[in-house]
């Protein structure tokens, strides 16, 4: 693809995933119905489940290109578990955190150590551990490689964390797939389906800014070495 | 609509906000850094060019 068509192609995604969130937006406020017990805060359920979503989504793809670089070393594979990281990261902390103020009016407490919160927040504490450890690994092959296993193994959080409120007792509900305190309502599910969608083009666009600042990075290195290498005669 | 609420949606875009912000700052500094450079490179060629 030429330089200007991925500009085009950025900037469509950019545009289409703001789109698509506004409406997202407008139908949690104007299409959904007031659930009846927890009132309007149920509203919170919409974003905070999406973008729990887009995040485990992001360690999933960080994942396959832990395995992708593992097997076919190319520098591609890297960039895009380390941006996909990035992006997931930040959707798990919007998902720890908009849970966490959730869970105050319908819980009484912001934070309680259950199965899915603590599993959540030891995810959070292990993605976030990628980040910096990767910055301490000399070399880039090396480093690669490292954050390609840690990307692969610490990807376990993911099912752990999903299956959590199914194998042990927990006061998280249980919304997508088992019948619980709240009463989805078909409205309620085609919000959170167009929710969904608009988180996951928002990451995808994240995805594609990240990605892009990583290679311009790769082109300053580059730079810097042959400016290097011509010093030095 | 209650403050949870409100508050809830802030962090949402905040954020997002602060994500592409910091996205947009760092691709500006190497930007930055890549065109100081390229300057270098050009001002001083190599003598056996």
């Amino acid at each position: 693809m030429r330089g200007s068509d991925n500009y085009l192609a950025q900037h469509l995604l950019t545009v289409g995933s703001g789109l698509v969130m506004l409406v997202a937006l407008g139908m949690v406020f104007l299409y959904a119905p007031r659930e009846a017990v927890m009132g309007d805060v149920q509203r919170i359920f919409y974003f905070h489940v999406a973008s729990a979503w887009v995040g485990f989504f992001g360690f999933f793809v960080t994942f396959l290109a832990g395995v992708g670089y593992l097997l076919s070393g190319q520098r591609r594979w890297d960039v895009l578990a380390l941006s996909s990281v990035e992006v997931g990261v930040t959707f798990i902390t919007m998902t720890v955190v908009t849970g966490s103020l959730w869970a105050k009016p319908a819980w009484g407490t912001y934070w309680t150590w259950e199965p899915r919160l603590t599993i959540s927040a030891v995810q959070l504490l292990i993605y976030v551990a990628y980040l910096m450890l990767r910055g301490s690994v000399e070399g880039r092959e090396q480093r690669a490689r490292f954050s390609s296993v840690y990307g692969i193994v610490a990807f376990v959080t993911v099912p752990l964390s999903w299956f959590a409120i199914r194998w042990w007792r927990t006061i998280h509900p249980d919304i997508l797939t088992g019948g619980d305190q709240m009463a989805i309502a078909p409205r309620m599910i085609h919000t959170l389906l167009v929710s969904i969608g608009a988180f996951t083009l928002l990451y995808a666009a994240l995805l594609s800014l990240r990605m892009k600042l990583e290679w311009t990075s790769d082109e300053l290195i580059r730079m810097r070495l042959k400016l290097e290498r011509r010093s030095r005669g | 609509m209650s403050s949870t609420l409100f508050a809830a949606y802030a962090v949402f875009w905040g954020l997002t906000f602060a994500f592409v912000m910091s996205l947009w700052a760092r691709q500006r500094r190497i930007q930055q850094e890549l065109k100081r450079l390229s300057e270098t490179f050009e001002r001083n060629p190599p003598a056996n060019d």
